[in-house]
């Protein structure tokens, strides 16, 4: 099963990925060929607004779609040199909870509510270590909970998730996560449903981790924050597309999309001083039944006109190097617009 | 929890004092009020002014209501006499008193029908719950294929027929016409535990069949919710096979909320036992019961009333600890 | 007499807890255990703090949506702490409340142009043009399509109604509204704009906010005082900058020091300057002795166990800047960087 990388492909690499659910509505184009890479020890952030994709992208890397009738999967999903969207069920199941692991984004709904918070983490030890004891399992359990700073782990063990506070219960989802030291771990929002302070210390705990087992991360968010303090990499995505991705640096520094453009003028930050004015993207996130004509963003785009028609009625590719960007705009417009009409306001 | 315990219990005890007080009132002063006179019940029309007022004075009738009331529920607790003059009768507790019509006293002869209304009950719930679930769950896995189709329109149909047309259907077709089956009967289960099965089976299945629809709707709609939880999605994530996140995780999930709704429907059963034991002929507590109304026998009916309202405060004692239990939400607040 | 426009003291609010068949009282929730607050005619008072803390409350109780266990409540002078029904009515007027939740706070079965024009018919207001048409006016002014007034909330985002709930509060032209996390559960873009309509009808309205928010961010763009809310006591109020540049109470300072900055540069200096909180807030039924931040306080002395720290004005800071704490954090250790960078070109 642990076939070494000896290729050239990155740890993680994601080609092309469609997701699209039938639904009685019509169908949801969920995701549209998105391509991205994670390398071990590396962390790629995610951001987009809710219904954006982020979540839909995650679960096929885990291959959490096939339960679903509706769901139609495209595309090469490349973990350690293995192909995921045409491996069996069983397959990929192995790889589930095992090499590759996942947090959710609200840990009480995500905890069983009638198994202890132990047995849980006991059952996935054990799925992945046939003919470990169940003594065995318990004191590994145990170790996890330790390490993910839960106070008291002997007795957090019979305890059950609603009687576990809001971070603790998270610090717990972690250490089922963890428990078969996956070398790629998606975390989606893990840290939404909580409180800033509990946040730092979640966020504290997964970089931790990261240094110490040399994982790759994934982490799935829609706070730029939470991206800036974590990611090498970061996607940036809306309407179901990658619409900017990049280095961290170069797309917080040098955001070349409009949307991010607009995100960044969304959001009121602690490091600048107080503008006067927020400036928000104007209108609403489109249905992904309906997605505008050309560029999806274009109906929300102050700049959809500045390129003849093309915003219109063609679709942007994703283009660039390391730095790849989804817009009609040329280059250095997009720098200039970005500098002298952008930056200023944020 | 202890204390959760001993409080449903008080509960449960005073609920059953209630019931007792309703019960009694109904069935002896009510009568006694109107002038109708329970004396002239027990001895009948003809009996001379002397023996009934033995009667009166030995049953005790010519005491106050609350007096009455009082003696009832001290012979149910420990026993009482019947006494007039040096006509004594002992009447171990609990006790319930004698029939009008037998002179037989209730207590045992109630007793001495439980085991055939248990049987009854007992036998269809384990059916009804095997066949619903399972049922239910099926449907949900493979929903919207003929089988889910057939399932619901099969359970739907079992919803809303009422059990005198199935059972009387069920045994025109299996007993009449096909002659698979003797007739429904009661064969104590130590006596001869072959007949006790077949005389007992199709009103098992029909009655199964009644209430496995519920449940399969029920174990259908929950199982379908339930794949939908967070919960499950975890369970897949950690890589369980599918057969332990549906027939773990899910399963548990789905059960859960069952047990109170088998229980509220299994105290209906043993309450509703008049109407089956009536359409299969077997001779149980409800036949008892409709004997007694028939014949205007107040003991019995009483007693009758009384122990259904036991049956349904006892197992809704049971199922509400169960559900303490199993679901730690509740136990652990 | 004062240009206060509402006014709370010594504001108690105990949720009884009870158990068993007599509901016996066993102890009570102190959601709101003795604050002091003034809000100022037209300026916006940010409350801020860990969920659980009192936040909402405390707005129920400035809306008297709830009935204080203890203390005082006086808007525009007027007491109004336990006034009934009656005494009620013109309040419910002059104070309105915007709640965190666009789906469950609008009624599913009603149209929107019933849902706005409720509290108008319910007052009695004169509408000269018609109550459709004040509503439709109402619709216009959070940036609504007018035409939508027969729509049902459910046709509508999740931003959009939001603006309902905010044209709902507007209808009665109120002097005060309390908005409880109005743009916690919408997207960064879409929060941005209701904020921005905020700040708008704050300054043709005349209004006064109290915000309420547990995005430190948020609140800092729109308010022009802030207090921090820790199990059911304000700890520390002072005008924005102030508290933002100078923050004095520890739980402030790693309050701030927790936000995560949108710039990969200051990734390393952020986290090395970070005062990471360890544990949880205890339990609002049985807070610390003392002051009760002082089980996860860095700069924790014997003396935090027993007495319990005022909320008080300090020497070097103005006096409309309080803290309650035996050791506030000096300038020096801010400074030294136990924050976040302070505003920077
Ligand atoms: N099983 C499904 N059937 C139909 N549509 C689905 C399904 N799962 C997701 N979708 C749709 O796919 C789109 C993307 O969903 P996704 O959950 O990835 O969004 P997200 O960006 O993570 O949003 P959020 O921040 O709200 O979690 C949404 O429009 C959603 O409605
Ligand atoms: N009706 C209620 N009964 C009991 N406890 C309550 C009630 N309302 C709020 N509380 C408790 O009061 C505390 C403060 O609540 P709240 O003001 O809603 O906090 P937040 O800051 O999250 O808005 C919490 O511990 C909460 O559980
Ligand atoms: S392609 Fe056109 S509409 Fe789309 S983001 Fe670029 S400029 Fe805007
Ligand atoms: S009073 Fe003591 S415990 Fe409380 S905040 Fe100040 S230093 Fe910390
Ligand atoms: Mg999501
Ligand atoms: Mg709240």
């Amino acid at each position: 099963m642990s076939s070494t990388t000896t290729g050239t492909r990155p740890f993680l690499e994601v080609k092309d990925l469609t997701v699209r659910f039938e639904t009685d509505d019509g169908i949801v184009q969920a995701v549209s060929n998105s391509s991205f890479a994670v390398e071990r020890g590396k962390t790629l952030g995610i951001v987009g607004e809710s219904g954006s994709g982020k979540s839909v992208t995650s679960l096929a890397v885990l291959g959490l779609h096939r339960t679903r009738s509706n769901a139609k999967v495209a595309g090469e999903i490349w973990l350690d040199d293995q192909e995921l969207v045409t491996a069996t069920d069983e397959d990929v199941r192995k790889l589930r909870g095992g090499k590759m692991a996942m947090i959710f984004q609200d840990p009480l709904s995500a905890m069983h509510p009638y198994y202890t918070v132990g047995a849980q983490i006991v059952e996935g030890y054990r799925v992945h270590h046939k003919g470990v004891s169940k003594k065995e399992a318990r004191t590994r359990t145990i170790d996890m909970l330790a390490r993910v700073g839960i106070p008291q782990p002997e007795k957090r063990f019979n305890e059950y998730g609603h009687q576990f506070s809001g971070g603790m219960r998270q610090r717990a989802m972690i250490a089922m996560a963890l428990v078969n030291d996956p070398q790629l771990l998606i975390a989606d929002e893990p840290t939404t449903a909580l409180d800033v302070t509990v946040q730092a210390q979640i966020l504290d705990l997964i970089r931790d981790l990261q240094d110490e087992f040399g994982s790759a991360v994934i982490m799935i968010t829609h706070d730029l924050g939470v991206v800036a303090e974590l990611a090498d990499d970061v996607l940036v995505m809306y309407g179901g597309k990658i619409i900017e991705r990049g280095p961290a640096a170069d797309v917080f520094h040098e955001p070349q999309h409009p949307y991010t453009w607009g995100l960044l003028g969304s959001m009121p930050r602690l490091d600048r001083d107080v503008r006067d004015r927020l400036t928000p993207v104007k209108g609403t996130p489109p249905s992904l039944i309906n997605l505008p004509d050309g560029c999806a963003f274009h109906p929300r785009c102050p700049y959809a006109g500045r390129n003849g028609n093309r915003s219109f009625t063609e679709v942007p590719e994703l283009r660039g190097g390391v730095h790849a960007v989804a817009c009609h705009l040329p280059a250095e417009e997009k720098r200039r617009i970005f500098h002298e009409e952008v930056a200023p306001n944020l | 929890m202890l204390s959760y315990l001993i409080r449903r219990i008080v509960n449960a005890v005073i609920t059953l004092l209630v019931v007792t007080m309703v019960t009694f009132g109904i069935f002896f002063a009510v009568p006694t009020i109107t002038g109708s006179d329970p004396a002239l019940l027990y001895i009948g029309k003809t009996a001379d002014q002397a023996s009934l007022d033995g009667i009166r004075t030995k049953l005790g009738l010519d005491d106050p209501i609350p007096v009455q009331y009082g003696k009832f529920i001290k012979g149910l607790v420990a026993g009482r006499d019947y006494a007039s003059g040096n006509d004594v009768t002992h009447c171990d507790a609990p006790c319930l008193g004698y029939s009008f019509k037998t002179e037989q006293e209730v207590t045992p002869l109630l007793l001495s029908d439980i085991p055939v209304t248990l049987s009854l009950a007992l036998g269809a719930a384990v059916l009804w719950v095997l066949i619903g679930v399972a049922t239910g769950v099926l449907s949900a896995l493979r929903r919207g294929s003929f089988l889910d189709r057939a399932a619901m329109t099969g359970a739907l149909a079992g919803v809303s027929l009422p059990i005198y047309f199935t059972g009387q259907l069920a045994l025109l077709i299996f007993i009449h016409w096909l002659g698979w089956l003797p007739d429904t009967a009661y064969t104590p289960f130590l006596e001869n535990p072959a007949s006790w099965f077949t005389g007992l089976i199709l009103p098992w299945v029909t009655l199964a069949f009644l209430f496995a629809a519920t449940y399969a709707r029920l174990t259908r709609a929950n199982m379908l919710e339930t794949l939908n939880e967070d919960y499950i999605r975890t369970a897949r994530s950690k890589g369980l096979t599918e057969r332990t996140v549906i027939g773990k995780h899910g399963l548990r999930a789905v059960l859960t909320p069952l047990v109170t709704i088998f229980g509220l429907d299994f105290g209906t059963l043993l309450a509703g036992a008049i109407l089956t034991e009536q359409v299969f002929n077997l001779r149980g507590l409800g036949y008892q019961a409709l004997t007694a109304i028939r014949q205007n026998d107040l003991p019995v009916i009483l007693g009758v009333t009384l122990l259904a309202a036991i049956f349904i405060v006892v197992i809704n004692l049971i199922v509400d600890l169960l559900y303490s239990v199993i679901d730690p939400r509740v136990r652990l607040g | 007499m004062t240009d206060n426009l509402l006014e709370v003291s010594g504001l108690k609010m105990h949720f009884p807890i009870t158990k068993g068949v007599f509901k016996r009282k066993v102890g009570a929730v102190r959601a709101v255990d003795g604050i002091d607050l003034a809000v100022k005619k037209g300026e916006t008072l940010g409350l801020v703090g860990e969920s659980g803390c009192g936040k909402s409350t405390t707005g129920r109780l400035m809306t008297r949506i709830l009935e204080p266990t203890e203390g005082k409540v006086l808007f525009d002078g007027r007491d109004v702490s336990h006034v009934g029904q009656a005494g009620l009515r013109p309040l419910r007027r002059d104070v309105q409340m915007i709640f965190q939740d666009p789906y469950s706070s609008l009624n599913p079965r009603h149209t929107v142009g019933s849902i706005i024009s409720a509290p108008l018919q319910i007052q009695n207001i004169p509408t000269p043009n018609g109550l459709k048409s004040a509503v439709q006016d109402l619709l216009k002014l959070v940036g609504l399509n007018p035409e939508h007034y027969n729509r049902y909330p459910h046709e509508f985002s999740g931003g959009q109604r939001q603006r309902i709930g905010i044209a709902r509060a507007l209808a009665l032209r109120p002097k005060l509204i309390v908005a409880d996390e109005p743009v916690s559960a919408l997207d960064v873009s879409i929060q941005a704009q209701v904020v921005n309509l905020l700040d708008d009808l704050q300054r043709e309205f005349d209004l006064t906010y109290v915000f309420i928010a547990h995005d430190l961010s948020v609140v800092r763009h729109i308010s022009d005082r802030v207090a921090v809310m820790y199990l059911g006591r304000v700890v520390e109020i002072a005008d924005r900058e102030q508290l933002y540049k100078n923050p004095r109470h520890p739980y402030t300072v790693a309050l701030m020091s927790a936000v995560p900055v949108p710039d990969p540069a200051r990734r390393e200096r952020a986290q090395r300057n970070r005062v990471l909180l360890t544990g949880d807030v205890p339990s609002p039924i049985n807070p610390p002795s003392g002051c009760r931040f002082r089980t996860r306080c860095w700069k924790a002395q014997d003396i935090c166990a027993t007495e319990d720290p005022a909320l008080i004005p300090r020497l070097e800071d103005p006096a409309s800047h309080q803290t309650a704490c035996h050791f506030p954090v000096t300038e020096d250790e801010v400074v030294a960087g136990r924050r976040p960078a302070g505003a920077q070109a």
